[in-house]
């Protein structure tokens, strides 16, 4: 800065005297206020993380390793596992992210490449908020609509037509109502679509005119600008979304809890019912029988957490290292 | 020749194909929303009347309606606003005025992201361990805290991004009159961005009001309609989730009405939050 103002008002120009005390006080308790109020956001994520382990301790340090590895989770022998849940939780999201990332960039190259201008904004704002549903109204949904309809045109005659020894059998067995892990994904799916096509377009618009541009010059048709220019030019930055994506479908809790048929142990096939770290919580957190069940969900809150985290975090560092 | 031609013809259908898919796509999103809003008002307004808004939560196969669980919501949802605005305004100007680009600072808006994105579910279990669980009690207090600390890091974000965008003109305005930062900041900064902090705040507001999972284990529920702090209190989430999930028509029902009720809510939230930001952004 080439010439400080404040710096010469507090001087006071030409000789006049002092200024006034009044905003000697005020900024400092301003700077300290809003420092704390930074600094308190640093101390609820810690806090959070604190706690978790606080109250998870009792079934970690009783279970040990085996608390990851087991696939028991038994409330009546307090016996508890996590690995069925951890599993569950993995695999729908994973399952979620193949069905949604597809159709995410297509959403986004369609508002940003091949629409017209004037039906763009509201065809954006209509899948913006498919975003602002709650999740429990989607977990409805899934559960009365969706669910019945697929257990019905799906799930029956697949059931139906596979040798269930094979292993197409296999991947579909399991009881044709619709709340399985698929199902489940489908609706997470949905639930993950908006976030990731928004930041998509985001990312897209942020592609130089000129280098889509060039590329036609070139005569590439359409799809060749998309896959050969626009994609890698954003790379990095698709990396975070995805991240960021995966690990919303991680943590989303109400819908799944709905639809995913809450049965602990290993998830045996797709058509199967299975459990996610987070739905388990809701499940059984305020039913909990006795106090090592309580610190056995918190410790499952923990896994949760530290996934998710190291997921996000790796998200946001890939998504500002592209600045768009 | 002919070879080229139909290399050329295939790249070029190839090209119309993809655009297809495109389309597909984006139709694929729009019939999930209309799907679920078809259902959404068919099934919800069945059970919409005039004791949704009147009558208590009823007992298992009676009439009555949704009254306790709305203001709880609503009182709910208030208060955590009140401490969500507070701090993550503070906070977001912090950000943006004075201390953003020192390592700290970077820290602070890293770990903000996180956070915001953070699932819900979790900060049920704070709240729960940190109040709940020594103060022996569900309690509306914790609910409403519980959701604070959702909404804070939306506003947070929202503050820091909006105070980016005003001009250092501004800034540089306010200290040539020998305003101390605290004035610039309140009576230029915060003013010129007043519409987009509304925006940041309805946002944070649409995003909890649906939110169930924090509720669960601290504001828990209430059958009966309740105005004190320290007990549990009825959300309509939580009472939708429970009603839902119940084996009995009644119920079930009046789920429904509720789940058509805070959709439209938080839409109607959604899209004001929006308009508003477009119309300061045409001036």
């Amino acid at each position: 800065m080439a010439f400080n103002v404040t710096q010469a008002a507090k001087n006071g120009i030409a000789g006049v005297s002092a200024p006034l005390p009044k905003k000697d006080l005020a900024d400092p308790i301003f700077r300290a206020v809003a420092f704390s109020a930074a600094t308190l956001l640093l101390i609820t994520l810690g806090g959070l993380l604190v706690s978790l382990v606080i109250g998870g301790w009792p079934a970690l340090s009783t279970f040990g390793l085996g608390f990851f590895t087991s696939t028991t989770w038994n409330p009546a022998t307090e016996v508890f596992g996590a690995a069925g849940p951890i599993v569950g939780t993995l695999l729908t999201a994973v399952i979620a992210l193949a069905f949604a990332l597809p159709i995410a960039i297509c959403i986004a190259v369609f508002l940003t490449q091949f629409c017209p201008k004037i039906i763009a904004q509201p065809i954006s704002t209509a899948i913006e908020l498919l975003a602002g549903i709650p999740s429990i109204v989607y977990g409805m949904w899934g559960l009365f609509v969706f669910a019945p309809w697929f257990a019905k045109t799906i799930q029956l005659p697949l059931l139906l037509s596979v040798d269930p020894d094979s292993l197409w059998g296999k991947l579909f067995a399991g009881v044709p109502n619709g709340a399985n892990i698929l199902t489940a994904s489908t609706i997470l799916a949905i639930m993950i679509l908006p976030y990731m096509a928004a930041v998509f377009r985001e990312l897209f618009r942020s592609v130089p005119p000129q280098v889509r541009e060039a590329a036609f010059g070139l005569g590439c048709t359409p799809f060749e600008v998309v896959s050969s220019v626009l994609i890698p030019y954003v790379q990095k930055g698709m990396i975070g979304v995805i991240m960021l994506g995966f690990g919303r479908a991680l943590g989303e809790t109400m819908a799944v809890t709905f639809i995913i048929g809450n049965a602990h142990g290993f998830p045996e096939s797709l058509f199967a019912s299975g459990s996610t770290l987070a739905s388990t919580i809701a499940n059984e957190f305020t039913e909990a029988t006795g106090d090592l069940h309580t610190s056995a969900l918190i410790a499952l809150g923990l896994v949760l957490f530290m996934i998710t985290f190291g997921v996000l975090a790796m998200a946001r560092a890939l998504l500002s290292s592209q600045r768009y | 020749m002919a070879l080229a031609l139909s290399r050329a013809t295939r790249r070029k259908l190839a090209s119309q194909v993809f655009v297809a898919v495109c389309i597909g796509a984006a139709a694929l999103a729009l019939l999930a929303l209309s799907l679920i809003m078809f259902s959404l008002f068919t099934k919800g307004f069945g059970g919409m009347n005039l004791m949704v808004f009147t009558a208590d939560t009823p007992g298992p196969d009676s009439a009555g309606g949704l009254r306790n669980a709305i203001v709880g919501s609503v009182i709910m949802c208030a208060l955590a606003m009140m401490l969500a605005v507070v701090i993550g305004v503070l906070a977001g100007t912090w950000l943006s005025e004075i201390g953003g680009n020192s390592p700290y600072g970077h820290v602070v808006r890293f770990l903000n992201d996180v956070l915001l994105s953070a699932p819900s579910i979790l900060i049920g279990l704070f709240i729960y361990e940190l109040l709940v669980r020594p103060m022996h009690g569900f309690s509306a207090w914790a609910g409403a805290i519980a959701l604070g600390i959702l909404a804070t890091p939306i506003v947070t974000r929202t503050t820091e991004d909006i105070l980016n965008l005003q001009p250092n003109a501004l800034r540089e305005a306010g200290m040539a009159l020998g305003a101390s930062q605290w004035v610039t900041v309140r009576k230029i900064i915060w003013k010129a961005a007043g519409a987009g902090l509304l925006t940041g705040g309805l946002l944070g507001f649409a995003r909890i009001s649906g939110e169930t999972a924090p509720l669960l284990f601290t504001a828990l529920n209430n059958q009966f309609f309740s105005l004190n702090m320290n007990q549990p209190m009825a959300s309509l989430p939580g009472v939708i989730f429970q009603f839902a999930m119940s084996p009995f028509d009644t119920w079930q029902e009046l789920a429904w009405a509720g789940a058509l009720l805070i959709t439209v809510t938080v839409l109607a939230i959604n899209i004001l939050g929006r308009w508003i930001a477009r119309d300061t952004d045409h001036k």
